[in-house]
């Protein structure tokens, strides 16, 4: 059998579990990103719209007021949701886009939960002149209207999936769906660090330029590297993207949040790594991985008042980073997310994503217990506009 | 692999397939039986899972109900035995996703599956590329090789040639589910795949009606017929009549194609 050019699997994670249909793509999307790797035009030309179209580099914000309030380490933001359509996922979706124009295919399927990577999908397909479908679950098209407006404002079509939970695994089901029928002249635009290999590598690569980028900045601007990093954790495309450019600083503490929903004991979150009754390793969507599921396989529902966050398995990678202990993986609950969403309007000015909540909501549990010449970094990973409704919503309930 | 072999003696077989616990346990069981007794060959028995990506409405939501029924991979097993106690003879292979078998411990699962008296697995989200383990540990009960027309020849040679039982030969690219025409290739795409093997070629996928089964028959060792078997007889008042019925309109279709 045909061996693959680049490492398919994470320590015992990763791999390729899908139908034999779309075997020969995954063959052919790793080879033509190999090629583009090494090809010095499509590095430019990737570079060169992360510039002029995203507006790389996006900023390092000291967070000034936040770090007095929590009175402990000093606290810096990378600011994510400043890049074009407010979120890290233009990064992969760019970068991904590219590489179906150079395999001449001419259409694009994606998945989306919070709507984030379904509108960097359909901005990258309306750049690029690509063909967009969206498959998006009914529960969060409801969540997250304001995005469903923007993938049709940018052409693309949005399918509404009513099978299964109505969320993002069942989105993810209905674009791999249309894939394994339309493969041989459609991409599956997948906007997280997971499903099969090489997608999970893809994406890290696209999205590596936070780390990169970070890191730079912080010996820049803090004249050091930070003592921890923190990030959000659905699939874990924004934190393996930061990750990346601090794993090999082994003095970097690197830390994932998962969404903690009504928390663990609930039994109603997303927490792969945080319920050792419910997550075991399993396969799902083409990868083995840390799977929230039942005792008899069966994939489980999942809850998170971030619709991004707010999925049954974990990428790979990260996977292999718990088990050898290079990061460590904790959770927030929707109440500690919403608070870190007010604290962070209140204290700095920036309204961010409910899913970057989350990351706030762990810097604000740990800063206090670092000492004040402590780094902690926080890849603000989106933009809270999407989540107003939401956030409006939850207030209302709260009164 | 007594029964596996002996099933392909009289070509081009008949093989539909349906999922236990649907519409309920005991009428699936009851349904299963049925096909046998009136002209299957060979049956695959579904296993149902929560995320079936590679399988198109009607198997999805067949699937579904049956596991609101409460359908486990236990309880299938514990039907296949059941089947088997009934005078149920032919091959019968458990269909089903990779994540519900690991949950139940791949060893045990394919110790009991025998135990139980299936005859082999067809695991759709397992290529050749991940089935080290499992093919491992299976012995003589073939994991069925699935080929598709995406698949490019060097893959068919790798595939065709440690292929055991049969080939699963996807006729067209996509999901499970009825297709209007039989697709023009098919004979070509056939040929492809007995360039490189002996062992009986099957097709499945886009197959709904006895026409279409007598088509594909005239160039296949097997025609597999899913979603047009879990439609008709799920939405049967009398399920068990629609399934005799079904199965020797197919089986007659097939029988006289000279």
């Amino acid at each position: 059998m045909s061996t693959t050019l680049l490492p398919h699997k994470f320590g015992p994670y990763g791999g390729q579990f899908v139908p034999e249909t779309l075997m020969p793509a995954l063959i052919e999307l790793e080879r033509e990103f190999v090629l583009a790797r090494n090809d010095p035009a499509f590095n430019a030309e990737f570079d060169k719209l992360m510039a002029s179209f995203v507006g790389r580099p996006t900023p390092l914000t000291y967070a000034k007021r936040l770090s007095e309030k929590l009175g402990g380490a000093q606290i810096y933001l990378k600011r994510e949701d400043l890049a074009h359509t407010g979120a890290h996922k233009i990064n992969n979706a760019l970068g991904q886009a590219l590489l179906v124009k150079r395999m001449g295919k001419k259409r694009i399927v994606a998945e989306t939960g919070a709507g984030q990577h379904g509108v960097a999908s359909a901005t990258a397909a309306a750049l690029l002149g690509l063909e967009c479908v969206v498959y998006m679950g009914s529960v969060d098209i409801a969540r997250q209207e304001p995005n469903v407006f923007r993938m049709k404002l940018l052409g693309a079509e949005v399918r509404p999936v009513e099978s299964g939970t109505k969320t993002l695994k069942d989105a993810i089901n209905e674009a791999i769906r249309d894939w394994v029928t339309n493969v041989r002249d459609t991409h599956y635009l997948l906007g997280s660090a997971l499903g099969p290999h090489p997608y999970p590598t893809i994406v890290r690569e696209f999205q590596s330029v936070i780390g990169r980028e970070a890191r730079e900045q912080m010996l820049m601007d803090a004249g050091r590297l930070p003592d921890t990093v923190i990030a959000c954790v659905g699939g874990g495309s924004n934190a393996i993207g930061v990750f990346s450019g601090f794993v090999n600083d082994e003095a970097v503490e690197l830390i994932g949040v998962e969404a903690g929903g009504s928390g663990i004991s609930s039994g109603k979150h997303a927490a792969r790594f945080g319920d050792a009754t419910k997550a075991r390793v399993g396969v799902i969507h083409g990868t083995q991985t840390y799977v929230l599921q039942d005792e008899d396989g069966q994939i489980a529902e999942t809850h998170s008042v971030s619709a991004g966050l707010d999925y049954a398995a974990v990428g790979p990678e990260h996977a292999m980073l718990r088990d050898n202990e290079r990061a460590f993986y904790t959770s927030a609950t929707d109440e500690e997310a919403l608070n870190a969403f007010h604290t962070l309007c209140h204290t700095e000015g920036i309204i961010p994503a409910l899913e970057s909540s989350h990351a706030i909501a762990e810097v604000i549990k740990r800063a206090p217990k670092m000492k004040k010449d402590q780094v902690i970094l926080v890849n603000l990973s989106g933009r809270g506009d999407k989540d107003l409704n939401t956030v409006i919503k939850e207030l209302g309930n709260g009164e | 692999m007594y029964r596996l072999e002996s099933a392909f003696q009289n070509k081009p077989i008949f093989m539909p397939y349906f999922p236990l616990g649907y519409p309920d346990l005991e009428i699936s069981i009851d349904v299963i039986e049925a096909l046998a007794q009136n002209g299957a060959d060979l049956i695959e028995v579904g296993l149902s899972f929560s995320d079936p990506l590679a399988d198109g409405p009607v198997i999805q939501q067949a699937t579904q109900v049956a596991l609101e029924k409460g359908i486990t991979v236990k309880k299938s097993l514990e039907a296949v035995k059941e089947l088997r106690k009934r005078g149920v003879t032919i091959p019968l292979i458990l269909m089903g996703y990779y994540n519900p078998m690991l949950a139940y411990g791949l060893e045990k699962f394919i110790h009991d599956a025998r135990e139980a008296g299936a005859d082999g697995f067809i695991v759709p989200d397992l290529p050749l590329e991940e089935a080290e383990e499992f093919q491992s540990i299976n012995g003589d009960m073939p994991l069925i090789q699935m080929l598709a027309p995406t698949s490019p020849d060097e893959r068919m040679e790798a595939i065709a040639r440690t292929a055991k039982g049969f080939i699963y030969l996807v006729s067209v690219t996509g999901v499970t589910g009825e297709r209007r025409e039989v697709s023009n290739d098919l004979g070509d795409l056939i040929s492809r795949v007995r360039a490189h093997t002996s062992v009986p070629v099957c097709v499945g996928f886009g197959i709904g009606t006895p026409e279409q089964a007598k088509q594909v028959g005239q160039l296949a060792d097997g025609v597999i017929v899913g979603s047009a078997c879990v439609k008709m007889i799920g939405g049967s008042q009398k399920p068990v009549e629609t399934a005799k019925q079904f199965a020797a309109e197919f089986r007659s279709a097939l029988s006289n194609h000279g």
